[in-house]
């Protein structure tokens, strides 16, 4: 092992000869070279934090402390006004220290490369508008790692912003206000790149996740739960990966705007159940799939407005509201092989055209039958109902839901087809749910 | 009084041993019983009952009473010749028609739920159904025993009675989706909340849906609903509402029985 320190020296070393133009003595600079390397390396320096040590506060560490130096805190409660991290540090907590911010400041702020924090519990940063106080804030970073911490009760969790290549890992973040306008972001992260977001808890803040200008990251395994607006919200975060979340009894769900290229697959979308809540809403996305995930009991599993060549397959949908809301602006998306068990409505359109595909769907509802025996019903079916095209263009007719009229018409509608798009069919619905 | 009971308990001893009556209750009970194996939903399953319900009982309850007040008119014609009130007559046959029709929807779904979804039963949702069939049945015997007491005609009086059901189930519906789509620009809420107060089927219909949390679905207008009905006012106007549709068509049926020449 070298330290950092010596392969910086021996660089600059190298450097100022060949600039100095004793090309001859390159052998030399490779002697200096060698006998640097044979130094026996400086371990980089751990220090500990502690009401019993010498160093009382981890701000008076920081000063004291080199790149690539440990800091070990005890367990404890650190008063310490905003802590500003300048130096490529690891900051590890033993037993959870608290790191408070009274109500008043910023936590923490991180503002050099390679950081590492671990095993802390933040809490009560302040709430404030201008400088939108977080726990943790990562500014114009590279290769930072936080994990294992607890976040309680501050405005904003994790707040990165035109970070590169971080690692958020099995943080465990929850907020209490009651208010949107009040609270802040569980994670949120602006103009980053290359980020990987996995297995965090997230609950009570305004957004779980929140993303804008991300590309090319990955968020895995995250629980986002009972989170005032959106557990998950992102906008214009091209190419970015979501798998294997939870995303459970969010006020309005997960909002997806204004991308392309993202990949949603085995997630859970559960209970987001209210007068405007989506399972999955997306506005402006193309290009992208939606696979494997499981929507259940959301008063609207999917929305698509302004959609195009999205394809979703492999989903599970039950006991939703509406499964899929599918505006008009929507165009060439692909639904298919899944599996759609008793939602009030399948599919709702306001449109009398459809330039969407449905294919080899199951349908609880589907009533048709099977004749060559090849798992595909014979007659298509058609999963929009006339009284869901009633209700898209005229909200108040939902009272008569479940009226025996309504049921007639239904029927009526889905013999001779009149206002129900014509071409909005599946013909080849599966006859029995995919395992 | 006791003349009263004696009548009504003669009634209910004659109907119960009707095949029709018995019909009812098994029907109930099949259609429990294939609801509960079919779904594992539990508000599902109280969702289906409550639309069959809402659908059959009253179908069921107006052609049965016109069909039993015509087929009695011997019977009536024999006590009226005895020293009996015309108007306890008249509500002894009223109760002893509607207290076993009740029963036998209560029997029908409730044995099935006992012995197989036991969760079921505390369910609040439930009870409402409970009392939406007690509504409906009551509501619509009285307007049964109104339209044959009114007509002598029995295929009139039948046919009359089917149209009543038409209306009240689907017509009234249709009528309302037509002034829903008129009228679109306007903030229609309140008025709706008004026009479903009126109909009994719809607003048993209302008021259930709405406990089983689909109010949701409906957005805004789902809210409106909601806080009317949820409210002492909505809830003491809606039970009002369904009161005043029983007693009204049975005092203008008790006093058309009254001065009636048989």
């Amino acid at each position: 092992m070298l330290s950092q320190n010596g392969i910086k020296y021996c660089r600059t070393i190298l450097h100022n000869l060949l600039l100095m133009g004793y090309q001859k003595s390159i052998s030399v600079s490779l002697l200096i070279i060698i006998f640097f390397l044979s130094i026996p390396v400086i371990p980089a320096k751990s220090f500990l934090v502690g009401s019993n040590n010498y160093f009382k506060t981890i701000q008076s560490v920081l000063t004291a402390a080199q790149d690539g130096d440990t800091i070990l805190v005890e367990k404890g409660v650190y008063k310490e006004n905003t802590l500003i991290i300048k130096k490529s540090v690891k900051i590890i907590g033993l037993g959870f220290p608290v790191l408070s911010g009274e109500n008043k400041y910023e936590i923490m702020k991180i503002k050099s490369d390679d950081v590492l924090i671990r095993g802390f519990l933040f809490k009560d940063s302040g709430i404030n508008f201008i400088y939108d106080n977080a726990a943790v804030k990562l500014d114009s970073v590279k290769n930072c790692i936080i994990e294992e911490n607890i976040f309680s009760n501050n405005f904003f969790g994790i707040y990165l912003s035109r970070a590169s290549s971080c690692k958020i890992l099995n943080n465990k973040l929850e907020a209490f206000n009651t208010k949107e306008t009040y609270s802040g972001n569980g994670i949120h992260l602006w103009q980053c790149r290359g980020m990987i977001i996995k297995n965090n808890k997230i609950n009570g803040h305004r957004d779980g996740i929140y993303f804008e200008f991300v590309k090319n990251s990955e968020i895995e395994q995250n629980q986002s739960e009972a989170n005032l607006r959106y557990g998950l919200h992102f906008m214009f975060s091209d190419s970015c990966r979501y798998a294997h979340n939870n995303f459970t009894k969010n006020g309005s769900g997960v909002a997806v705007m204004f991308t392309k290229n993202v990949d949603m697959h085995n997630n859970r979308f559960e209970y987001n159940w209210g007068g405007a809540a989506f399972g999955l809403l997306l506005k402006d996305i193309s290009d992208s799939k939606i696979y494997r995930n499981q929507f259940l009991k959301n008063s609207c599993a999917i929305y698509f407005e302004g959609c195009n060549r999205v394809n979703t397959f492999e989903n599970n949908f039950a006991e939703n509201g509406t499964a899929i809301r599918l505006m008009a602006n929507s165009m060439d998306n692909i639904f298919a092989r899944n599996n759609f068990i008793s939602n009030s409505f399948d599919v709702s359109t306001n449109s009398t055209r459809s330039y969407n595909s449905f294919e080899f769907n199951y349908w609880s509802e589907y009533k048709g039958y099977d004749l060559n025996n090849d798992g595909f019903g014979d007659i298509p079916y058609r999963p929009v109902k006339l009284f869901s095209i009633i209700i898209e263009k005229n909200r108040p007719a939902l009272i008569l839901l479940r009226s025996l009229f309504v049921d007639i018409l239904n029927v009526a509608e889905n013999i001779f087809p009149s206002l129900t798009p014509k071409t909005l069919l599946d013909i080849k619905p599966k006859m029995r749910k995919y395992l | 009084m006791k003349i009263l009971f004696k009548i009504i308990l003669y009634q209910i001893h004659d109907i119960s041993r009707s095949r029709w009556i018995l019909f009812y209750t098994v029907f109930y009970l099949i259609l429990t019983y294939g609801l509960i194996q079919f779904s594992n939903d539990q508000s599902k399953i109280i969702l289906s009952l409550l639309n069959v319900a809402l659908m059959i009982i009253p179908l069921v309850s107006i052609i049965f009473g016109t069909v039993y007040l015509y087929n009695n008119k011997d019977y009536i014609i024999l006590i009226l010749s005895q020293p009996i009130k015309r108007n306890i007559l008249y509500l002894g046959l009223y109760l002893g028609l509607v207290i076993p029709l009740v029963l036998s929807f209560f029997i029908g779904t409730l044995i099935p739920l006992v012995f197989l979804s036991r969760d079921i039963l505390f369910q609040i949702p439930l009870l409402f159904l409970f009392i939406t069939g007690l509504f409906q049945t009551s509501i619509f015997v009285s307007v049964s025993f109104l339209i044959a007491t009114w007509n002598d005609n029995k295929i009139l009086g039948l046919g009359l009675s089917i149209f009543a059901w038409l209306l009240f189930s689907v017509l009234y519906d249709g009528l309302l989706l037509l002034m829903i789509n008129v009228f679109q620009n306007y903030p229609l809420e309140k008025a709706l909340i008004g026009f479903s107060i009126l109909n009994p089927v719809d607003l048993a219909r209302i008021l259930v849906t709405l406990k089983l949390d689909v109010a949701a679905l409906m957005g805004y207008t789902g809210a409106v609903f909601q806080k009317f009905f949820n409210t002492n006012l909505g809830t003491g106007i809606s039970i009002f509402s369904l009161t005043a549709w029983t007693i009204i068509p049975l005092i203008i049926g008790k006093a058309k029985f009254s001065r009636k020449d048989f």
